[in-house]
Parts: structure tokens; sequence; C-alpha cells
């Protein structure tokens, strides 16, 4: 391919092609969400949203992420640390394994924990006779969204923690650190806007999964109903309005998400920047 | 940040009896039913015995409801679309095998059949069962597989032929028309009619009644008309007590008395005005239900276990149909 430049036209034709498709399959939906979500005035949005249903699945999905992603931060810069730092056999078995959570369908992980915690599943009548609820309760919306969100923080630090090499960790060493202090003064000041790309990934994930959770939540109102579910049932009820005011709250962690995203782009590449002017 | 507190409130006070809840696993049309139907309950055992009882719902397709219940789901009572769901549940031992006896009428407190849903003024002039068969008519109903509504759809149409004297061949061949024109097979029953009804497609809907009746008053109502066909189902949606929940929580005589006071005149006036057909005369004045000739699924498929068998099973009369 040479680099010749492309006609203006060919040019212009790709541009607003692209920006129409934008518009129409990502812009569209969202300003239709907050549309109808407001289609009764605020009032009536306030009142969907604060409605005690609501306030529920609001209180669980927000208890959900605030379980899962900082356990999938944990155990992703531990699978990034052993993954891109170190070589060992039955490495790339494992990266293959982190991307299981992608391939399999979010359905069938869902029933994957009802055949190993549901009633009559492997480790249902042990956890039955000591009263344990794994199913059908919170506990199961965790594990679930657990599995389906714990490629993000993985994926985003492994390609970084192998292509920066060890250098710097084993200067560190050599000076005299510790464990933690490399960790804390070395290594993660290199890998943060990575982290933190993922981090954002992972809540979104977490906030809006659907699939695995619908299949473990059993749907009871007011207990085990995430906000994407309480968004179905509600449209289900013929309450359209207050689908979408429920549903702008997920819009709105999205918008949230994307702007955190792309201030810790921008401050990243800044920085980077910065510390090349520095080195000169 | 109010939305972080703990979400099952820890009270740091002295040992209060545990609140006394209830779990709710139902069909899919239930909902405003049992909304307004708990709320009655909760103010009429709080009259007669002074405590606080609350309700919780968990509503979705009748079969995917029951095996939810097998797998775990720890429901008090089930309020399904069909004995067999409940059947289901009886021979995995959560539900006592003799659960039909334990209530009156079948412990089917109130009863509904099968009727049209079309747009407004009838323009393609549905008027029965034969009418769902001609080529080129686009017809909802959600998939017998997981729906209880759909097996009563379903069933009806049979049932209708047989009555016919047309046999099982004509059966078969009336069934077998009616599914070549369904373009899409919804999990339960609720997600089926929002098709029909917000997302504007096919001619005509297979619905229960309860859940045509609701439809109508639902927005977008005012374009669609209601249509009994002179012959349809008796459908009876059963209820049961899960005897092995409310041993192990001790709710039984709180699940009965729910149960029980589904037959009471207030239980069956709230029924009757969500559209279920009420077993006691004073609720049936409540509204007036088109004059339908009904039949039983006993009278004219033996039981649910035949009818499951013969139709619904794995490889039976539905998989040989709409895999053609």
């Amino acid at each position: 391919m040479s680099a010749r430049p492309a006609s203006p036209f060919a040019r212009f034709a790709l541009v607003s092609s692209a920006l129409v498709l934008v518009a129409l399959i990502l812009v569209l939906p969202l300003i239709s969400v907050f549309i109808e979500a407001f289609r009764g005035g605020v009032q009536a949005w306030f009142e969907a949203v604060s409605h005690p249903d609501a306030v529920a699945a609001l209180k669980l999905t927000l208890w959900v992420a605030a379980i899962v992603v900082p356990v999938n931060v944990i155990l992703g810069v531990v699978a990034g640390w052993a993954l891109g730092k170190f070589e060992f056999p039955g490495r790339s078995l494992l990266i293959t394994l982190i991307d299981l959570p992608f391939a399999v369908s979010p359905v069938v992980a869902g029933l994957l924990f009802i055949l190993l915690f549901g009633r009559r599943g492997w480790f249902g009548p042990w956890l039955g006779d000591r009263g344990l609820e794994v199913i059908f309760a919170p506990t199961g919306i965790i594990l679930a969204t657990l599995f389906v969100t714990f490629p993000f923080v993985a994926r985003e630090l492994i390609p970084l923690m192998q292509s920066s090499g060890n250098e710097e960790e084993e200067a560190a060493r050599v000076l005299g650190a510790g464990f933690f202090q490399t960790f804390f003064r070395v290594t993660l000041p290199n890998i943060k806007w990575a982290l933190l790309y993922g981090i954002i990934l992972c809540t979104a994930r977490a906030v809006g999964e659907f699939g695995a959770v619908s299949v473990v939540s059993g749907h009871i109102r007011g207990q085990t109903n995430t906000l994407p579910l309480e968004v179905e049932i509600l449209y289900n009820e013929y309450r359209t309005q207050a689908a979408f005011s429920v549903a702008s709250l997920l819009a709105c962690v999205a918008l949230v998400a994307l702007v955190v995203k792309a201030l810790a782009r921008k401050y990243s590449n800044e920085r980077h920047r910065n510390d090349e002017k520095g080195v000169r | 940040m109010a939305a972080f507190a703990a979400p099952p409130p820890v009270s740091a006070s002295a040992p209060a009896p545990p609140p006394l809840t209830l779990l709710n696993v139902s069909y899919d049309p239930t909902r405003e039913l049992y909304q307004e139907f708990n709320a009655a309950f909760i103010r009429h055992w709080k009259k007669t015995t002074g405590q606080d009882v609350a309700i919780k719902q968990s509503h979705g397709g009748s079969g995917k409801q029951a095996r939810s219940v097998i797998d775990g789901l720890g429901a008090d009572v089930v309020t399904l679309a069909l004995a067999h769901d409940i059947d289901a549940i009886a021979s995995s031992g959560l539900i006592a095998k003799d659960w039909r006896g334990k209530l009156p009428q079948g412990s089917t407190p109130f009863t509904s059949t099968i009727v049209f849903l079309v747009r407004k003024g009838n323009p393609k002039g549905i008027r029965d069962w034969e009418a769902l068969a001609r080529p080129g008519l686009s017809v909802i109903t959600p998939n017998p597989k997981t729906s209880g509504g759909a097996r009563w759809n379903y069933l009806a149409a049979w049932g209708d032929a047989l009555k016919k004297n047309k046999g099982d061949a004509g059966a078969r061949a009336l069934v077998e028309g009616i599914f070549k024109n369904v373009p899409v097979l919804d999990s339960g029953a609720r997600g089926a009619t929002t098709t029909f009804v917000q997302r504007g497609m096919g001619d005509v809907l297979l619905a229960w009644e309860n859940e045509a009746i609701l439809a109508l008053k639902s927005p977008g109502g005012d374009r669609l008309e209601m249509v009994a066909p002179p012959v349809s189902i008796l459908a009876e949606p059963p209820v049961a007590i899960v005897d092995r929940t409310v041993d192990k929580k001790g709710t039984r005589a709180v699940a009965e008395a729910y149960l029980r006071y589904l037959y009471s005149p207030e239980g069956q006036s709230i029924a009757a005005q969500h559209g279920y057909r009420p077993r006691t005369p004073e609720a049936a004045k409540v509204r007036a239900f088109a004059p339908v000739k009904l039949f039983t699924l006993e009278s004219v498929f033996g039981s649910w276990e035949k009818a499951h068998a013969a139709h619904f099973a794995d490889g039976a009369s539905f998989d040989r149909i709409y895999q053609k």
C-alpha cells in the first residue's frame, strides 16, 4: 500500500459514512434513552428511579460492582504480573484460559454456575445442608459477574507488563528495594493508566451485565434484581417510561466511564510527552 | 453514599422475631394481579394476626420458573400456568405429590381461557381457530417449550379441531398451519404480548384472556381488539405450597393462608378485576366475560401427563411440527 493521499471526495465519503454510522448505531439510541426517560417530565423520572424496587436494584448493582471490581483488580494484577514478567511452562495456556469468559456466552456462564451450585448441582446439596444460598441469591450474581468480567483488567495489563520488561524492577531490587516497595514505586506507576482503563471497562461491564446474571438471579424483585434486569421487568410491565428512566441511570454510568477513560488517556499521553521532554 | 448501605439491614437491637417473608414464584402475566393481591393479603394478615408479612415476587415463563425452583429458587408458594409444571417440582421432591387435593377446585383458585388479540377493526377477519392457519397470516405466540400460556394456545387449537371431529390428523394439520405462520417464538407470554403490542409485529396474538384484557388497557391498547373464538380451552393455572421451603423457613401457616385468601371474596374479586375468571358467582359480576364454549384439558387429552408426553416432550408432536 503506497501512502498516496486519498482524493478529497473519497476522504469526504469515508468520513461522512463513518459519522452517519456512529450517529445511527451509537448516538441515536443513547439520545432516545434520555428522551424516553424524561418524556413524562423530571418528576416522573424521579419517581421511577426512586421507586423502592429501583433503589434496591441500584444498591445491589453497586454492591456487586464494589466487590467484583477490586477482586478482579487484584486477580488481574497478579495474573498480569505472572504472565507478563515471567516465562514458565503452561504460560500460553493460561493466557488462553483468561480469555475464556470472552469466548463463552454469558448465558452458558450462568448455567455453569447453576450446574455447580444449584440445588441439584455438584456442590448444591452440601451448601443446602449448611443453609448457604449461592444461586438465586446475591452471591450467585457476584460469582457470575466475576466470571464474566475477569479478563478486562488482566487483558489490559499483560501486553504492557510484557513489553516493559523486567529491567526497572531488577534495578530496584539491586538497589535494595523490597517486594512491595518495588511493586508500588516501580511496577504500579508503569501500569497505572492501563490499570485504570481496565478498571473502567470492568466496572462498566459489571454494572451492565445481563445474560449471566439473568440466569442465576431468580428475578426476585427488590432482592436479586440488578438494574439491567429491572429495566427488562419494567419494560415488560408496559411501564416504558419507568424502564427508560432506570435505563438512563445505566447510560449515565456508561457516559461517566467514557469521560474518565478519555481524561485518563489524555493525561497519560501528556505525562508521557513531559517525561520524554524531561529526559532530553 | 446512601446507596452503599449494607443490603440486608443488620439491626443492632435485641433478637426480634425474624421478619416474615414469602416468595411467590409465578408465571408471566400475573405481575399486576399479585401486586394488588399481595397488598390486600398483607392488610388481611396484619388485621387477623397482628403480624407483618412481606411478599416477594418472581415472574417468568412457567416452565422456566418451575425449573428455577427445582434448581433451588426458594419459593414458599408457586402459582404457575399449568399443573404439569407443579408436577415437575413435585417429582423433584419439593412438593407433596398430592398437592392438587390440598386446596379447593383442584388447587386452582381462578381460571382463564385463550383468546385472540387483533388489530383494531379486525382487518384480517379472524373469528375462529381455523382462520389462524390461513397462509400469509402472521401469528404471535410464545414458545410451548418454555411458556405455559403457549401450551394452552397449542392445546386449544388442537382441541378445537378434535371437537369438530377432524381427528388427530386434522388437528395436526391445523396446528401445523398455525405454527407455519409464527415468525418468532418468545419465551414467555409477556414477551409475546410486547412483541405484538409494542413492536407491532403480527396480525394476531394468541393470549391468555387476562393478558388480552390487560393489553387493551395498556398504552397502545386502543389500537387493538379482542376476539373470543366460539370454542376454547378452560385454562387452569394452579397454586401450591412448596413444602420443603415452608418447613425449613417455618412459614407454612402464612403460606397456606396466603393461598387460601385467593379463594376469599376479596381475592376472587381482585382476580376478576384483573381479567381472570373467578370461581365464585359474586366475583363474576365484577366483569362480563366473553361467552366462549370451554372444554377442559382432561375431557380432550386425558391428563397433563398424557398431553405433555404426546405433544411437548422432546421429539413429540410440537417438535415434529416446528421442525418442518
